[in-house]
């Protein structure tokens, strides 16, 4: 055969052993194909480890139950005992915190009417939770001033309290 | 020279042998067999059951899943979010999810985009109620399959994940789901999607908006196991997903779905 004909033969041929020796260094050792077959599972499998590793923030309440029992029992007997500790004093192990490391509370708590609005804003809605829990208008109810004031949120049942 | 009988007797035997699927002849290996059923028991496959009869749209959740899941507070992404629908008497439907919920609803007024909002009056109201939307963790997951570099996977228990470090960033999975639960990270510039807090529940945890959730609205819980309470309200009573008609086979039941919510 002439070889002007095989010429770009070979220089694709070349091209296709650069292509694989190339690859080889860059694809990663562990990937391959998974439990889930070559359609879904095709991946490099140290990813799973490292999405394992990543940061827990939300350690829920019995974290923080042996440290802050009065709090813990407080808002247990309440009606807001279904809602954890870090919905409002923030996640407790949050990295800019360091509320663990150095013992002293330094999480951020919200405070803010806006929070308590987030259920008690009354909303009629006939098929919902919602509209079963009790609501005050945010406009009509001592405006401008956190719900904290007179609420104490581990104990908000003001009539229950007195 | 072939005579026709015998032409026609090795077409016959062809076909016969054609027949024969490749598994017949394969040599079962007894040790093999016994290996494969005890890892079949074990394995785990995570799914979500939402109860929209007790979501309050709160947004406890949400709030929990940005801050646990490193997702930029004030960006417009979130990995879940809850849907308020509101049916109005006069055959109307509006829906809304302002910041994905990230702070609650504490209007009546919808938000109806672009800067223009719609109340609507109490006896108006035919029903209203909220959905809250995560990632369904697909048993055939077009997200996945689209993939062109192998960045998207699911994991043995049926948890998709993205891997960070192998994303082009091509947006191509984005474009694939059909509900949409797939966004731009704003920090890394690749796809982001919820993956039920794998690192949460690879350790016995439960994921932050579960663990968030006041009302007991969303749980997550393992489909082969036959005692979790999560199974056996998926296996007992009424539940439905979204989107079956795309075949993705979406492993997040819900209580109480109405038709409304696409």
């Amino acid at each position: 055969m002439n070889p002007h004909v095989l010429r770009p033969l070979y220089a694709v041929i070349g091209i296709v052993v650069v292509i694989l020796i190339a690859r080889a260094f860059f694809v990663p050792k562990d990937f391959g194909v998974g439990a889930r077959g070559y359609m879904y599972g095709w991946h490099r499998k140290g990813d799973e480890e490292e999405w394992k590793k990543f940061k827990i923030k939300y350690m829920g309440s019995e974290y923080c139950k042996d440290c802050h029992d009065k709090n813990y029992t407080s808002i247990k007997k309440s009606p807001h005992k279904n809602i954890q500790c870090e919905n409002c004093h923030g996640p407790a192990n949050d990295p800019t915190s360091d509320h663990y490391s150095d013992h002293r509370p330094k999480l951020a708590i919200d405070r803010s009417r806006a929070q308590c609005l987030r259920c008690h804003f009354p909303l009629p809605y006939p098929t919902s939770g919602r509209s079963k829990i009790r609501g005050v208008d945010p406009d009509k109810h001592n405006p401008n001033i956190e719900c904290a004031m007179c609420h104490n949120p581990h104990y908000p049942d003001l009539e229950g309290s007195r | 020279m072939i005579t026709r009988r015998e032409f026609l007797k090795n077409t016959v035997i062809g076909i016969a042998a054609a027949t024969v699927p490749l598994a017949a002849v394969e040599i079962i290996d007894p040790k093999k067999l016994f290996a494969q059923e005890a890892a079949e028991k074990t394995k785990v496959r995570w799914v979500f059951l939402v109860d929209t009869y007790k979501c309050v749209g709160c947004g406890l959740c949400v709030q929990a899943c940005k801050l646990e899941n490193e997702i930029p507070y004030d960006a417009n992404v979130t990995r879940t979010w809850v849907e308020r629908y509101v049916l109005t008497k006069d055959g109307r439907l509006l829906a809304d999810t302002p910041k994905g919920a990230r702070d609650g609803y504490a209007t009546t007024r919808i938000d109806m985009g672009l800067g223009k909002y719609q109340d609507i009056k109490k006896n108006n109201i035919e029903k209203a109620y909220f959905v809250p939307k995560l990632c369904n963790q697909c048993e055939n997951p077009p997200c996945v399959q689209v993939c062109p570099v192998g960045a998207t996977y699911q994991a043995k228990d049926g948890v998709v994940l993205v891997d960070r470090k192998w994303c082009i960033g091509c947006g191509y999975c984005i474009m694939a789901c059909p509900y949409g639960v797939r966004f731009f990270h704003p920090v890394y510039h690749v796809a982001e999607k919820c993956n039920f807090c794998y690192h949460r529940i690879t350790k016995g945890m439960k994921p932050a908006c579960e663990m968030a959730c006041p009302f007991g609205a969303r749980r997550i819980g393992d489909i082969n196991n036959p005692a979790d309470p999560v199974t056996k309200i998926i296996m007992n009573e009424r539940v439905s997903i979204l989107k079956e008609e795309y075949g993705t086979k979406p492993q997040n039941y819900y209580v109480g779905l109405s038709r409304e919510v696409r």
